[in-house]
């Protein structure tokens, strides 16, 4: 397994008005090219940090991360996010958010035409054509999650980062966009790092599970390989004895090994 | 369901008769129509011969939404007519007694000979109205403009950068609660001349709601936005043109209106001091005359030209504030 993004013995340290605030330690992880690995772990365990330093957001206060042989020494757009909270700028329609990333990769090489084509067909892959003239507060959450998927993936990233993308959603549309998620990262063969807090969502997209412990100074506790088969279909898991045993595995993490969150909560 | 379909046609005629009455409360028919809606279209198909009934349903309809519209209408012109009636009548009231202030009618006819002709020029010191009012306004927009020419960039930059709003805001809270008249003196020795002095109190007093509402708005550009940007690698003019630009307009417009709304009440005063053209000159000068109903004819026409500058403003701000959910 070739080794494509490098995370190595990272922490993060931040400085508040009580002190230092070490927020994550000792991360070592790697993720292949073509990999879908989720991160995992309850709130405050710095999953988003994480994603932040890969990201290249933030810097980290130890340690180094590469991408493709490089060190991420800060955000660029072979590394595309997809936001917690979709992130459009509202005073842009669907089409020219797409448009202004598109803009931004490929306006220097490719005529107006082309970059045009480009912003299209990444509003069809995420099934919003009939939207891309519509203003973001005209069109539903789901929708601006959609365009926002749609942004990220016109830039062609080396990564795919998404930070609990569907957190926001109802569960009938968000199992929807799950659907298309892993149909579009099965077409494109995308790496992608997902945060994420629904262990379900992490069962059915991922090839591997990075589950974290409680903060502060958090890190990885355990990681699960998916052995599922591709294309996977959520109602025939639902049956599926690995699945089940897979679902249980992390919820054991979650609510038996990292229950103090929960009870200090 | 069955419960609506018969329900509301015994509803449907009842609404439109207090309705054609104009008896009924206002949130009835909004709370109904849709029901009504569905029961029609319910009834169609199970009651065979409705048609003549949906007819007259329909024509019902129609008619109450006319008096809808007029009674919304009626909502939002009656209580200003009413209180302008009961100022014009205290006015005239408070006038019937005290010999040197002009009446309503008194104004009215004095207004009428003023407006048949706002724009006569009989030399520098008896001009009409409306170039008195011309003249004031375009002191404003002078003043003004070069305020936001200077107060914007300014903005940006203290919004910006930390050490520059550290090493400014000082200053400016230190400036910003003098009266702008005070530095009319200040105007006059350095331009020599009364007509910039007094454009100058206007960019003075102009300034300060466009240095701090930009920096604000500087300052309250989410995050998420500036994330993005740093994600696609913005180079830094695109980041002004394309993110911080557009989000920090609504701010700006702000800035303006409350600019322009401060500039309109001391040019008047400003004017007075410096005499020449203009709407605060032309009162006192109408003062000096005695003409005192002039004076509140000018009062008026100050409040209005006011009142339009907010509304387009508002309209503006309006037009540039995007919602973001």
């Amino acid at each position: 397994m070739e080794k494509f993004v490098t995370v190595e013995k990272v922490g993060q340290t931040f400085d508040t008005k009580k002190g230092k605030f070490v927020a994550l330690r000792d991360i070592d992880l790697s993720i292949a090219q073509g990999e879908f690995v989720t991160l995992i772990g309850h709130s405050g365990c710095g999953k988003s940090t994480l994603l932040n330093l890969i990201a290249g957001l933030t810097q980290p206060s130890i340690g180094v991360l590469l991408c493709d042989g490089r060190e991420i020494g800060g955000p660029g757009p072979e590394r595309a996010v997809v936001f917690q909270n979709h992130s459009l700028l509202p005073w842009l329609t669907s089409f020219e958010n797409v448009h202004l990333a598109v803009e931004r990769v490929f306006g220097a090489k490719e005529g107006k035409a082309k970059l045009r084509d480009r912003t299209h067909a990444a509003l069809e892959l995420v099934g919003l054509t009939p939207a891309a003239h519509k203003y973001p507060h005209e069109i539903s959450g789901g929708m601006k999650q959609r365009v926002g998927i749609a942004r990220a993936l016109s830039m062609q990233p080396k990564v795919l980062l998404m930070d609990e993308p569907f957190g926001a959603l109802d569960a009938l549309t968000r199992a929807r966009l799950q659907d298309e998620l892993m149909k579009i990262c099965d077409a494109t063969k995308a790496t992608t790092v997902m945060v994420t807090h629904d262990v379900d969502e992490a069962v059915l997209l991922s090839d591997r599970i990075v589950m974290m412990t409680n903060g502060p100074a958090a890190t990885i506790g355990e990681v699960l390989k998916v052995e599922l088969p591709r294309p996977r279909n959520r109602l025939d898991l639902a049956h599926d004895a690995r699945y089940i045993d897979y679902r249980a595995a992390v919820l054991e993490f979650l609510y038996d090994k990292q229950a103090g969150h929960k009870l200090a909560a | 369901m069955d419960a609506m379909t018969m329900d509301t046609p015994a509803i449907l005629p009842a609404m439109a008769e207090s309705g054609r009455k104009m008896a009924m409360p206002r949130a009835v028919p909004a709370a109904l129509k849709p029901a009504a809606g569905a029961g029609a279209a319910l009834q169609a198909p199970t009651g065979g011969g409705a048609t003549p009934g949906d007819a007259g349903k329909a024509g019902l309809a129609a008619a109450s939404e006319r008096a809808e519209k007029l009674r919304a209408f009626l909502k939002a012109v009656l209580p200003p007519l009413i209180g302008f009636g009961v100022f014009i009548g205290i006015w005239y009231l408070a006038t019937l007694k005290a010999s040197g202030l002009p009446g309503p009618v008194q104004t009215w006819k004095a207004a009428s000979v003023l407006f048949a002709d706002p724009f006569y020029s009989n030399g520098p010191n008896d001009q009409g109205i409306g170039w008195n009012v011309l003249s004031s306004l375009k002191r404003v927009a002078v003043g003004f403009g070069f305020a936001a020419l200077a107060g914007i960039p300014l903005g940006f930059i203290l919004g910006r950068f930390a050490f520059m709003s550290a090493m400014i805001n000082p200053l400016i809270s230190l400036l910003r609660p003098v009266s702008p008249l005070a530095w009319l003196p200040i105007g006059l020795l350095v331009f020599q001349k009364a007509d910039p002095a007094a454009t100058w109190t206007i960019f003075i007093c102009s300034i300060w709601p466009m240095i701090i509402n930009t920096a604000v708005g500087v300052q309250r550009v989410p995050q998420d936005y500036l994330n993005v940007a740093r994600v696609l690698a913005l180079p830094e003019w695109q980041v002004m043109t394309r993110i911080l630009f557009p989000a920090v307009l609504p701010y700006m417009l702000t800035g303006i209106r409350l600019s322009i709304g401060t500039a309109w009440l001391v040019i008047v005063a400003a004017e007075m001091l410096t005499g020449g053209v203009g709407i605060g000159f032309w009162v006192w000068d109408e003062w000096n005359n005695l003409k005192v109903e002039h004076i509140i004819i000018a009062i008026f026409v100050i409040g209005i030209v006011g009142l339009l500058l907010e509304q387009f403003l508002v309209m503006l701000a309006k037009r540039f504030t995007y919602e973001n959910t």
